[in-house]
């Protein structure tokens, strides 16, 4: 809080009369926090430092609309998912062990692998079709030893390592589980020397290719982490249902993709496309980000404004929150099903060599959108009127408002911005492969990086991104790949440590 | 009847599950976050990692370190209070949703390096420990009781069948939760306990005068997160193995919702939570496996796509949604008083 801020300490009302009115300008720090509660002159604050105000300004019949409000929203995002679930069908009860064998030949090209036999121990084999897939389905989740028969490998086609031919798959109750073989053209002299060559030690073009990683992962988490930076800063929540935007962005493209706008809205099936047949990924990815902006817009407007008024404390808030990610993972689960799926366009490109690293065009493009997207979000919040609303809302709230901000609709904006860059980063993640629980699981991730680069803070949350992605990738150099998202946890501790305002925050309050 | 819904099978789960293991692990694990959240206002969100700590603890000394079970329960409250000075050193001097963060965060990543493959040969990776607790089962058969094979349940008062070694477990982590319950009421009516709440009240307060805030805060934290570790013990105990997917930050939000139904700052809330969140849940599971298995098949398939293979997601959603509507509604659960849970952020 800024020392002009009119600001009183409503915590020190412990102990006070009820009722009292506490005229206090100038009366500085106030240590709410950044929402805190509201620091008007003349507020009337319980025992404990609540203000009543609210309480008794919204009677009995607010409190109906607002759980005819959630009750609508809830609804309405039940009947948006079930809608889905009748084009979807994405109900898979079986486990299976699931891959395509294919290889790259002289002209680049990856090639489907026909007629190789694979064994999976104890649950039967299969041959690969013409397509190079196969499936052995297994009975039960648990560990599976998966061997790929060398001998049945046509001539001029090898494993790339000799030694994984067979290999340990842990399959999980109701999901197919991919194995991937590694397969390269030529005699097993030459893929021996390649893999040799290879190697895992500290070389400039393994560093090279881990930083163009690094940063797009970077990039890709800082979409993420933006929405949730400045939720944070303009209400002072942090939300742990943002993941699950990320994840809603990558399902509802999918579901765009594969299906068209049929996909969310059954009745329009029959139509011609973009209503009833898929569309293509670019355009499905923008229906995706609308359908983001869309729920957190819904979000907003049905569950966090009404509690905002209510005066519902910012912890309830934030375990609410996490109610919320559970159900809606649930819900995507339910709906979806446990399966990684693919996006039906570019989900088999031929990596680019550009100088030392390899990158998919589909990632460079991603990666140039991504820049473009949070250049145009760095001048959105600086240049426009609405931009410099939100930064003066987080700013100070009180002051904001005073100064004839509309501070709920600035606070809805907040809310359909980071829906719709959560929704697009969810569906660059989503190029490698979509999943019901995918934003969970990055969840960890982008909380370093907005703390890493400041809570509340808009390029704070970029910053951090970036960090985070290039640090974990690169911490692969000197650790096992399997631990690089320790290292995320390692960050939030270290800067919590020496810097707990992250690099872009200010240093105030914060203990 | 219309529908033809074995009603006892319900009754007996909702029953038995209310007393059963599930339900004394939720207790004892609420117990612990109780000392955190409900007396001191810390918003531990990775008790699971306690959990996790106390379980690998057990079955690490087995596995691995090869000093046998007993020595073994040392061995993880070692890990739960090594844990809680990990995470709050660095977070209890900053406000609450930073602990929140680096608690969730801190849990996940015990998970995730539990099931590291390079752990194999001291946490057996995803795989997991399996059949370490035969000592707690031999002390059992030394004592004699208790000695009715697996398919043959106790049965008693119509509505509760356990399986022996269930009761067993049952026996010895209901006791575990009674002292726990004892424990807690003394603690915090002694100056002790009421230092934690006046921390949690105001702990600018309680600094004045002269309260050294973070070290009560951290001990509140360790305290809380051994009893945690217990519950993870005897959930590891009961299953006979400890596996890293186990210790999935859902279960942290399964017992904040136990916590919350029954009340924070409350004594007894976190066993009435456990009970009738276990309850409630498995019931629901088991009128929705009879509707599946009843006549309305057909409709629940094809309007709510609803089958044996997704029915326990379905009790996730239950769940998440009870949360919500909880702390939107009755943030003080059964026996709480509003006015003491109402914290703001600090």
């Amino acid at each position: 809080m800024r020392p002009w801020a009119i600001g009183l300490d409503l915590r020190t009302g412990v102990g006070r009369p009820a009722q009292a009115a506490v005229p206090a300008p100038f009366a500085g720090a106030s240590e709410t926090g950044v929402a805190g509660a509201s620091t008007l002159v003349g507020v009337t604050i319980d025992r404990y430092g609540a203000p009543i105000r609210e309480r008794t300004r919204y009677g009995e019949s607010a409190r109906l609309r607002g759980l005819a409000k959630l009750a609508a929203a809830l609804a309405s995002l039940a009947i948006v998912l079930l809608g889905t679930a009748v084009t979807a069908s994405a109900q898979d009860g079986e486990q299976a062990i699931i891959g395509q064998l294919r290889v790259e030949d002289d002209s680049g090209e990856r090639v489907p692998v026909e007629g190789v036999t694979i064994v999976v121990d104890g649950q039967g084999e299969a041959v690969t079709d013409a397509d190079g897939q196969w499936s052995v389905p297994v009975e039960a989740a648990g560990t599976y030893t998966v061997t790929l028969d060398a001998a049945t490998l046509p001539d001029g086609v090898v494993l790339r390592d000799a030694d994984r031919s067979s290999l340990e798959v842990l399959v999980e109750a109701g999901q197919d589980k991919r194995a991937l073989f590694g397969l390269v053209s030529g005699t097993a002299e030459e893929a021996a020397a390649a893999a040799a060559d290879d190697g895992s030690g500290i070389s400039g073009r393994r560093v090279a290719q881990l930083s163009v990683e690094g940063l797009k992962q970077g990039l890709y988490l800082a979409m993420a982490a933006i929405g949730l930076s400045l939720i944070f800063g303009t209400t002072g929540l942090v939300n742990f249902a943002h993941a699950e935007l990320v994840t809603w962005g990558q399902l509802s493209t999918f579901l765009f993709n594969y299906y068209g706008l049929a996909g969310f809205i059954g009745f329009l099936a029959p139509l011609p496309g973009p209503f009833g047949d898929g569309v293509n990924l670019v355009f499905a990815a923008v229906f995706g980000m609308l359908s983001g902006a869309l729920l957190g817009y819904a979000l907003d407007r049905g569950l966090f404004r009404g509690m905002r008024r209510n005066g519902i404390s910012l912890i309830a808030q934030m375990v609410i929150t996490i109610g919320l990610s559970i159900l809606l993972r649930y819900l995507f689960l339910y709906n979806f099903g446990g399966n990684p799926r693919f996006f039906r366009d570019y989900s088999a490109q031929t990596a680019l060599s550009i100088g030392p690293v390899e990158i998919t065009p589909k990632d460079l493009i991603a990666m140039i959108i991504s820049v473009v997207v949070l250049l145009l979000v760095g001048a959105l919040l600086q240049l426009t009127r609405i931009g410099k609303a939100m930064r003066a809302v987080a700013d100070n709230r009180d002051l904001a408002e005073s100064s004839g901000i509309d501070v709920q609709r600035v606070i809805s904006v907040v809310w359909i911005a980071g829906g719709a860059l959560a929704a697009l980063g969810g569906v660059f993640f989503g190029l490698d492969q979509i999943k019901w629980d995918f934003g969970f699981r990055i969840l960890l991730l982008i909380f370093a990086s907005v703390t890493l680069g400041g809570l509340g803070t808009a390029y704070g949350a970029l910053v951090g991104a970036v960090v985070v992605g290039l640090v974990i990738n690169l911490s692969t150099l000197f650790i096992d790949a399997e631990l690089k998202n320790m290292v995320a946890l390692l960050v939030l501790v270290l800067i919590l440590l020496f810097r707990p305002q992250g690099i872009l925050g200010r240093p105030e309050r914060i203990g | 009847m219309l529908l033809a819904i074995d009603w006892d099978i319900i009754f007996t789960q909702i029953f038995s599950q209310a007393f059963g293991t599930q339900a004394m692990v939720f207790a004892l694990a609420a117990i612990g976050l109780n000392i955190h959240y409900g007396y001191t206002g810390l918003l531990n969100f990775g008790q699971v990692g306690f959990m996790a700590a106390g379980a690998y603890g057990v079955g690490m000394s087995v596995l691995w370190l090869d000093i046998g079970f007993w020595a073994g329960l040392l061995v993880g409250i070692l890990y739960c209070l090594g844990l809680a000075l990990i995470l709050g050193i660095p977070t209890l001097r900053l406000r609450a949703d930073y602990l929140a963060i680096t608690t969730i965060a801190a849990s996940e990543t015990i998970r995730l390096f539990v099931r590291w493959r390079g752990n194999r040969e001291r946490t057996g990776a995803a795989e997991g420990i399996n059949d370490f607790a035969d000592p707690f089962f031999e002390l059992r058969d030394d004592l004699g009781i208790l000695q009715r094979s697996g398919s043959v349940p106790y049965e008693f008062l119509g509505v509760f069948e356990y399986r022996a070694d269930d009761l067993w477990v049952m026996l010895v982590g209901w006791s575990v939760v009674g002292l726990c319950l004892l424990l807690t009421w003394q603690l915090m009516r002694s100056p002790w306990g009421r230092v934690l709440k006046a921390i949690r009240e105001d702990e600018d307060a309680a600094r004045a005068l002269g309260k050294n805030a973070y070290a009560y805060k951290l001990q509140a934290l360790a305290l809380g997160g051994v009893v945690g570790g217990l519950a993870g013990m005897l959930q590891a105990i009961d299953k006979q193995s400890v596996q890293p997917d186990t210790y999935n930050p859902v279960i942290t939000f399964m017992i904040w919702t136990v916590l919350i139904i029954g009340g924070a700052a409350r004594v007894w809330s976190p066993v009435v939570g456990a009970m009738i969140f276990w309850g409630l849940i498995s019931g629901l599971e088991a009128l929705m496996r009879e509707l599946i298995d009843s006549s309305l098949d057909d409709v629940l398939a094809q309007f709510l796509n609803l089958d044996v293979q997704n029915v326990s997601q379905v009790r996730f959603m239950v769940f998440g949604l009870v949360l919500m509507l909880l702390m939107r509604y009755r943030p003080q659960g059964i026996f709480g008083s509003r006015e003491e849970m109402a914290l703001d952020d600090r």
